[in-house]
């Protein structure tokens, strides 16, 4: 990859939400980090330069969850397929959850997943550490040890916590080191064996359903434990409606709470599932155009304050059974931006808006100095053609694995430029 | 994919059949029809017909059913066809050998048909999409989504009885909510034209949205049954009893049991039907199961001749497209 010391990004429409950026200017990086905005400092003398005219340059896009399946799920995805897909999709650091096989629930976890990311260059990894040890929900695991290796966050992965015993207990540990849990807002027993949203076409289809009630009694559990505990939390995958006016309600507590959604959940909903389409099996599910909009809402309004990939790449073979035997997850780092323009075109977000909640937003939610493009901090830098129309083909994907219901979708908008630390990680050519 | 278009072929002959969902009145009458004749053939002293001599019906079962199995296998020996029996337990299947896997080695050995039966809703749309091009495929039941052709057998024993669907006021009562038998009999009254169809059970077990799927709900039996020509009474399964759910067999034979009683308030000349096998005391007392009204012994033998009209139909539209 090129690493040039100065490098200049000519006449792009820079959108920085976090500084309040949006004007056509020139953009300078020194040394992997930003140097100027505008016009450089005198003697600047570029080794390279990208003409970024009719381009626009955003901050490097913040993923809170995005699981590369390695170690452990090789046969999913690779930490160097998936950091290629990451920076195709214009993702310069994402949050890798801790339900790899072994568990990151060591110090030794986190630091080789970082390790091995940071080997290969392409995007920058940042581990959440397990909360309980092996994610069982019971035993604390070494907190204070998982954020000295690199730990931005805690979670429970996709298993959330049964007993609110243990879940005060981790809420005030983590507290005292001033960590931020992350949280799936669902409960265990309602969610049962369910795998759709409890809702009319699941009733059609037969198939178990998981009801809204599953996440509106978790969220109420975690506010209530957060504003007893005084811990940090961040609902990690909303899909509800009634999740919103909860969420608004915390912040006029000015109670530390933070959510994000699933890019999927503010395009798709339980219609999708027509047929068992066990490529639109995810988990929390699709849910009603009601939830849909009041998400979509909820986004605009800023309530929810990062968009997310949620990626989880499978194997053929995990997509090709009956739906309820079927893996929950899609592909989605190549889609992240794509589908958050889509929101744009439809006049749900602002173009400001839309970068916000894939940069600062959700850097801010873990207090991260990544997602903006202050002088100083680090060049990771994403460039992309607005205007350009494309339709997602699986040969266009370069993560491992292809289960996405978006193929064949037009889109509006693509990634020609990615930068890591001043370094060009990809390049559309 | 919407599931006629994966049944029917361009046509609109039947060369799956897996729901009842998006068929039409026309479908429906064309296999209450085909099955009228075979009626006949248990009468007669020679019970074979030769139409499928030649072929291998494959009976795919990861759900086990003897009766159903047993049902099956009879009609599909009437018309002569091969059978090959399969029991196969999920965990040998989950653990080993995918879904896929399985179908592709059965596939080698030429089978015509595959009659599926599993706990998975949409294995039967799963296996149909996946199958050799001529290969047909009947779901015997998947999960809680469809067994259609419970739903014919029970259309045809209505229709035997009361000649016409419309003017009837049909009533379902029990565990729609785990109950495929339900979501495929509710579909087939409601596009053969019947006026009122009208589920009663506890909460419970109803679905979530139940109107959606076309009915009226009532948690009240003898409101619920006012006035019905028919009666359809759904199996309560033991695990249901003593959960969350429900508190126990008494409990619901007090509140939705059919009893001589109760049945005053249905029409003079109702019938009752039950998919069996019957929980007497339960799901309604012995002198209802075995008094007058009760259809449920016809059903049985009516099953027989839907299934065998379903088999022929299937393998002959797979045969002509396919040659």
């Amino acid at each position: 990859m090129t690493t040039p010391r100065n490098l200049r990004i000519a006449n792009g429409r820079l959108i920085d939400p976090a500084n309040g950026i949006d004007e056509t200017c020139d953009l300078y990086v020194t040394d992997g980090r930003i140097h100027a905005v505008g016009e450089p400092h005198a003697g600047f003398k570029p080794d390279l330069t990208i003409n970024a005219e009719e381009r626009i340059v955003c901050p490097g896009l913040v993923d809170l969850s995005a699981r590369p399946r390695e170690p452990g799920l090789e046969h999913k995805g690779t930490l160097r397929s998936e950091s290629r897909a990451a920076a195709k999709g214009g993702i310069t650091t994402f949050c890798c959850p801790p339900d790899t096989d072994p568990v990151i629930d060591t110090p030794a976890m986190a630091m080789l997943v970082r390790e091995r990311t940071d080997g290969i260059g392409l995007a920058r990894l940042l581990p959440l550490g397990a909360l309980t040890q092996g994610l069982e929900g019971n035993r604390l695991s070494e907190l204070a040890a998982l954020q000295q290796a690199g730990c931005v966050a805690l979670s429970n992965g996709e298993y959330p916590l049964a007993n609110t015993r243990v879940e005060r207990g981790v809420l005030e540990y983590a507290s005292t080191l001033g960590m931020t849990v992350m949280l799936r807002p669902e409960d265990h027993h309602l969610r049962n064996n369910g795998c759709v949203h409890e809702g009319p076409i699941g009733s059609r289809l037969g198939l178990p359903g998981i009801p809204g009630a599953a996440e509106t009694v978790a969220v109420a559990r975690d506010l209530a434990l957060a504003e007893y505990t005084g811990c940090r939390i961040h609902f990690r995958g909303l899909s509800t409606a009634t999740s919103v006016p909860m969420l608004t309600q915390a912040h006029t507590q000015r109670l530390p709470v933070s959510a994000d959604v699933a890019a999927h959940q503010l395009h798709l909903t339980e219609m999708d599932i027509e047929g068992f389409n066990s490529q639109c099996h995810v988990n929390p599910p699709l849910r009603s155009l009601l939830d849909r909009d009041t998400l979509r809402h909820g986004v605009s309004q800023g309530v929810i304050g990062a968009i997310c990939s949620d990626h989880q790449p499978h194997e053929p073979d995990s997509k090709e059974a009956p739906f309820p035997s079927t893996q929950p997850g899609i592909s989605a780092l190549e889609t992240l931006l794509p589908l958050t323009l889509k929101l744009v075109e439809e006049r749900i977000l602002t173009l400001s808006q839309a970068i916000a909640r894939l940069t600062c937003g959700p850097a801010d939610i873990l207090g991260l100095p990544y997602g903006r493009l202050s002088i100083g901090s680090s060049a990771d830098i994403c460039i992309f053609d607005p205007e350009a129309n494309w339709q997602l083909t699986a040969r266009d994907l370069v993560s491992a694995g292809h289960n996405t219901p978006f193929l064949g979708w037009e889109f509006t908008g693509r990634v020609t430029h990615t930068l890591l630390e001043g370094r060009i990680v990809y390049d559309a050519g | 994919m919407h599931s006629a278009n994966l049944q029917l072929n361009g046509e609109d002959k039947l060369k799956h059949f897996l729901t009842i969902d998006g068929l039409k009145r026309e479908v429906l009458t064309r296999i209450l029809d085909a099955a009228e004749p075979f009626t006949e053939e248990s009468q007669r002293t020679v019970k074979k017909l030769p139409l499928l001599t030649g072929t291998v019906i494959c009976n795919l079962f990861f759900d086990t059913s003897p009766r159903l199995q047993a049902s099956f296998e009879v009609a599909a020996k009437r018309l002569s066809a091969d059978v090959l029996n399969l029991d196969i337990n999920i965990p040998a299947t989950s653990g080993d050998e995918t879904l896929l896997d399985t179908l592709r080695n059965l596939e080698a050995m030429h089978v015509d048909l595959f009659v599926v039966r599993h706990p998975d809703s949409g294995a039967a749309h799963f296996i149909a999409r996946h199958v050799a091009p001529h290969v047909s495929v009947i779901n015997a039941g998947d999960g809680h989504h469809a067994h259609p052709t419970q739903a014919m057998l029970d259309m045809f024993t209505i229709r035997r009885y009361k000649e016409e669907f419309v003017g009837l006021r049909v009533a379902i009562i029990g565990d729609v909510l785990h109950s495929g038998v339900a979501r495929s009999q509710i579909l087939a009254l409601n596009t053969l034209g019947t006026s009122e169809v009208r589920v009663i059970g506890p909460p419970t077990l109803l679905p979530t949205d139940t109107r959606t799927l076309g009915v009226h709900v009532f948690h009240d039996l003898e409101e619920g049954i006012d006035d019905a020509d028919v009666i359809i009474l759904l199996r309560l399964q033991k695990e249901r009893m003593n959960s969350a759910l429900l508190p126990g067999g008494q409990e619901y034979f007090r509140l939705y049991g059919l009893t001589g009683e109760r049945l005053q308030a249905a029409k003079q000349n109702v019938i009752i039907l039950h998919p069996g096998p019957m929980n007497r005391g339960v799901e309604l007392d012995s002198k209802v199961a075995d008094g007058p009204r009760s259809v449920i012994p016809q059903q049985v033998s009516f099953g027989i001749a839907i299934r065998m009209a379903i088999m022929s139909m299937t393998i002959e539209t797979q045969q002509v497209t396919g040659k």
